[in-house]
């Protein structure tokens, strides 16, 4: 089956930012993205868990999105300036796909 | 009554015995648990069963410039509460200027399960309060985020070395406005309002009977979520933070005690707006400083809002603000 290179975006980040992480990303240009549920974890600021919050004003969720390499750039760009005061984790990696054309 | 007896009448009540035996388990390390969306479910149920009640008393009695004082007296400490928090936390403890501006904007605000929990304990007593009181909470949720704004906002300029970050206020403000507590509790105290006796006749069985057992299934989840806090980050409470945790809540309601007199309220309601000044946010704040605030560190303010200052006033200053307000009102005491 034929495959395509594409980025895979995957942004840890705290649920009150979601909104904001939205909106960059649809004026960016990317096209789709899923917001998952993080259960619990550890960083610099200690340890949290979803469980123990009373509010989703503690909790952390995973925004997974595959984009164009051509974009990358100008998606970080913008993805850094909203969340350089955040907690959270933005990672890039290399993903093959099908359907290249949906990205 | 005196302050044993009030205050054993409040202690030996099933919601105050459930968040207990949630603090206790979350302690035992237990795996009991609510699950997530009964437990969001239990808390849209007791925020529109308060508006609505609020609502209802509210159409029963006068309209009087007593509504318009209480009211003002809410957005005053609303407002005031934070600076003061603010000024104290830089002089007697160590945190930096915006964990201080974070912490005190938790103060300022208030607490719905704990005005919540104040309110069954009133009726309780037998000293309900006036049914405006609800409105006076809503009152009392925004001004102190907008100091906090402030606040956060000089100290966030102080650390940037100028730079301050203005423009994202008012996006702050729109999303605290839709907060969905405060959009319930407003909306069920106008259709209380508006339906009147009859309207609680009708949800009575709802609203009514079944009021106290919900409390204390949500007031349980609260002992786990708090006890639970407190045992993840524990270490990140200093004695100084732990001490304005349970001093902070006694100023606010003294605070409440002299803006609440001079509007003529009586004892039901003053207890209620001392307690409104004594509780710490962590609903609405935290989530409005996780965006205007990033920096602050949310396990200081949440974990001593909600593992400190909640069950300090759930257990000891409820039945402390009704004997002071039951004392100065000379309803009894």
């Amino acid at each position: 089956m034929q495959t395509s290179l594409k980025k895979r975006l995957e942004i840890i980040i705290e649920m009150p930012a979601v909104p904001r992480l939205e909106s960059v990303l649809e004026k960016a240009g990317v096209k789709g993205w899923t917001v998952l549920p993080a259960k619990s974890g550890r960083g610099k600021n200690g340890s949290w868990a979803r469980e123990g919050q009373i509010t989703e004003a503690g909790r952390m969720v995973m925004v997974l999105a595959v984009i164009d390499p051509a974009v990358l750039d100008t998606v970080l760009e913008r993805v850094y300036a909203l969340l350089e005061r955040q907690i959270g984790i933005v990672m890039v990696s290399d993903v093959q796909v099908v359907r290249a054309e949906r990205f | 009554m005196d302050i044993f007896t009030l205050a054993e009448a409040n202690l030996i009540s099933p919601p105050i015995l459930f968040f207990v035996l949630g603090l206790i388990a979350a302690f035992v390390r237990s795996d009991l648990s609510i699950p997530e969306a009964i437990a969001k479910a239990l808390s849209l149920y007791l925020v529109m069963a308060i508006g609505f009640k609020g609502g209802a008393e509210m159409a029963v009695g006068d309209l009087n410039w007593s509504v318009g004082g209480a009211i003002l007296s809410g957005i005053v400490l609303s407002a005031l509460l934070p600076v003061l928090g603010f000024g104290l936390l830089m002089l007697t403890t160590k945190v930096g200027r915006i964990d201080a501006a974070a912490i005190a904007a938790h103060y300022g605000s208030i607490s719905i399960v704990t005005f919540i929990a104040a309110s069954d304990a009133a009726r309780f007593l037998e000293t309900p309060g006036e049914g405006f009181m609800v409105a006076v909470a809503a009152a009392m949720e925004a001004p102190a985020i907008v100091t906090a704004l402030i606040l956060a906002g000089s100290a966030a300029r102080a650390s940037n070395g100028g730079e301050g970050h203005a423009e994202s206020r008012l996006s702050v403000l729109k999303e605290i406005a839709a907060n969905g507590s405060i959009v319930l509790l407003i909306g069920a105290f106008f259709i209380g309002w508006m339906t009147g006796p009859r309207g609680m006749t009708a949800v009575a069985p709802f609203f009514n009977d079944i009021f106290r057992g919900v409390l204390c299934l949500f007031l349980l989840d609260m002992g786990l979520v708090a006890g639970r806090g407190l045992l993840r980050n524990w270490r990140v409470l200093k004695p100084g933070v732990i001490g304005f945790g349970l001093y902070m809540p006694l100023i606010g309601a003294l605070a409440g005690l002299g803006t609440g007199l001079l509007a003529g309220l009586d004892a039901g309601s003053l207890g209620l707006l001392m307690t409104l000044a004594a509780s710490a946010s962590y609903i609405a704040v935290p989530a409005a400083l996780r965006l205007a605030l990033p920096e602050a560190r949310p396990a200081i303010s949440l974990t001593l809002a909600l593992g400190i200052t909640f069950p300090f006033n759930l257990v000891a200053g409820i039945p402390l603000y009704f004997w002071i307000a039951r004392l100065v009102t000379g309803t009894g005491g």
